[in-house]
């Protein structure tokens, strides 16, 4: 049985009113785009010459494409550095904002600093840092008398791109771990402590435990945010002709459908994206139920 | 060990380890304030101190580059996204919440499944849509998806209606009210704390966003954001770092302001959603 208000009359029609945004955004949005990308994807055309069948071609074809395979593995590679990263660092930052020492709320706001800004203006300054004349980091590693790095070289660009992406997340997962910890009952603690256990033990018994629901959260989270990964790659690694030599799956969609306009490969890319995303999520709510453990 | 020494020797380490940790996360932030203040000839100074300090970057952005259309652009499209968040959110929010029709469960089922679903979905489809009426090369595409509900906003402000009372919107009805007065006068005014934060995550989102005007305002300085603009002169000032940082100091500036003085809402919003687009 329902609750609320039932409309009378006339009411039916602002019933109608307040709820066309919704529906027009349902349209447009998310699940017509979901259809529109789907036929799309069956079609060769570049919005300037007519649209012409090309049946599975573009989907088959994106899996025989050097970029976006490419990209697959790097978003792969990306997430595996990235969602144990995030997790582990905001995690450590949770628990010592947790001693609830004096001056603490300080740090938590200044650790939280890089989720306010912008990837582009943030990314400048990485961008300097990891230059290779006169590049921060390379200037401290000679100071040192060490040899400098060449950061955003093939071999090394996803992982420095990688720290900087943990180093703008670690700020929002540890608020989200601290809410998880601070639900944590003290009595657990006291009860632990009457019965003389140590820190660690306390930690790996009651702790970990008894915040694997937001473990779980934040690994779906950050996964999810690891598979749209687009902006730091952008402002770090494009070159002039706007190529990237570690292209994410979103780096390839943007490449094909609005550098090339080949609006058919980029909506079948964009569908195997949804569709990993749709994967992994599913993947760890099959995990949950081995290892999460709810109160 | 004895107790009280032992937690004296956690707390040193527990401030040693969050003073590294806030060098690491604040010292790029402080060596690009440092570097916006010297002059383009010191730029590889190693003090932090700039010496001479100079306004030199900042008057170079206003008059010889488009900073202000930039950030007018910027501001324009990042309010008008607020409201259409704000008003169409609300909205279906409170039918959600309050009213009782056929199919509204499959109709509030459909749009949260839409929270699966990538945003990049989207691009191909609306930039064709776009494109048919005629506003690429506009700032449309940018505000205009704000104006269409989203599962985000409507979810959040239809878990703050259902707080409260129904008793409220009854009453108002026996007093002769309408369902738009209900909405207008009894339910938006006591939902000031969710609009608040949602307002500034729509904000911020809309301020830092770099893909949607990538795509559909690749190049027009007069039109584009921030962002892009940010992206355009990283390309053709390679190297500048002191304008360069100058120009990410001024356009981090507003976010991190309603940061320091809406602190609260914003941690409590990213503790209750978890969500950062």
């Amino acid at each position: 049985m329902q609750s609320g208000l039932r409309p009378l009359g006339r009411e039916r029609f602002w019933l109608g009113v307040l709820l066309l945004p919704t529906i027009i955004g349902l349209i447009f949005g998310a699940l017509g785009s979901i259809v529109a990308t789907t036929g799309l994807s069956f079609l060769k055309w570049d919005l300037i010459s007519p649209a012409s069948w090309n049946g599975l071609d573009n989907l088959l074809g994106s899996f025989q494409d050097d970029l976006f395979l490419r990209s697959i593995r790097v978003t792969f590679t990306f997430s595996a550095m990235y969602v144990p990263g995030v997790i582990v660092f905001s995690l450590l930052v949770a628990l010592l904002l947790n001693r609830q020492l004096r001056g603490v709320s300080i740090f938590r706001t200044l650790y939280f600093l890089p989720s306010v800004t912008s990837a582009i203006a943030v990314g400048l300054v990485w961008s300097w840092i990891y230059a290779n004349d006169n590049g921060l980091l390379n200037r401290l590693l000679q100071s040192f008398g060490l040899e400098p790095v060449n950061w955003l070289s093939t071999r090394n660009a996803l992982t420095s791109i990688v720290i900087v992406n943990v180093w703008g997340a670690i700020g929002e997962g540890a608020v989200i771990f601290l809410a998880g910890l601070q639900a944590v009952p003290r009595e657990y603690y006291e009860a632990a402590q009457v019965d003389g256990a140590s820190e660690w033990q306390q930690f790996w018994r009651i702790t970990l435990p008894l915040i694997t629901p937001s473990i779980f959260f934040q690994a779906i989270i950050t996964t999810t945010n690891a598979f749209q990964a687009f902006e730091y790659v952008y402002v770090l690694t494009r070159s002039a002709n706007g190529s990237s030599q570690i292209p994410t799956m979103v780096y390839s969609i943007w490449q094909n459908g609005f550098r090339w306009f080949n609006m058919g490969a980029a909506s079948a890319q964009a569908l195997v994206l949804a569709a990993l995303i749709f994967a992994m999520t599913g993947f760890y709510f099959w995990l949950q139920r081995r290892w999460v453990v709810y109160e | 060990m004895g107790l009280r020494a032992r937690r004296t020797v956690f707390d040193f380490l527990t401030y040693t380890c969050l003073i590294l940790g806030a060098l690491i996360m604040v010292g790029p932030f402080v060596w690009m304030v440092s570097t916006a203040f010297k002059t383009p000839a010191a730029q590889y100074s190693r003090s932090l101190m700039p010496d001479p300090a100079t306004w030199e970057n900042f008057q170079t952005l206003w008059t010889k580059l488009p900073f202000a259309t930039l950030m007018v652009n910027s501001f324009k499209v990042a309010l008008l996204s607020t409201a259409g968040q704000l008003i169409t959110c609300a909205m279906g929010a409170f039918v959600f919440a309050v009213v009782r029709f056929r199919g509204r469960e499959v109709l509030f089922l459909a749009l949260l499944a839409t929270l699966m679903f990538p945003p990049q979905i989207t691009l191909v489809p609306n930039f064709i849509i776009f494109k048919a009426i005629g506003l690429i090369g506009t700032q449309a595409p940018l505000w205009v998806p704000a104006f269409w509900g989203g599962a985000f906003g409507t979810f959040l402000l239809r878990q703050f209606f259902l707080t409260i009372p129904s008793d409220l919107a009854e009453a108002a009805r026996v007093d002769g009210a309408s369902l738009f007065q209900i909405f207008w006068k009894v339910y938006l005014p006591l939902a000031k704390p969710a609009l608040a934060a949602l307002a500034i995550f729509t904000f911020l989102w809309s301020w830092n966003d770099l893909l949607r005007p990538l795509i559909f305002l690749p190049t027009d300085l007069n039109q584009t954001t921030l962002t892009v603009g940010l992206s355009l002169f990283q390309t053709q000032y390679g190297g500048k770092w002191t304008i360069l940082m100058a120009g990410a100091l001024v356009s981090m500036l507003p976010m991190v302001i309603v940061f320091f003085l809406a602190q609260r809402q914003f941690i409590a919003g990213i503790a209750m959603s978890g969500v950062k687009k």
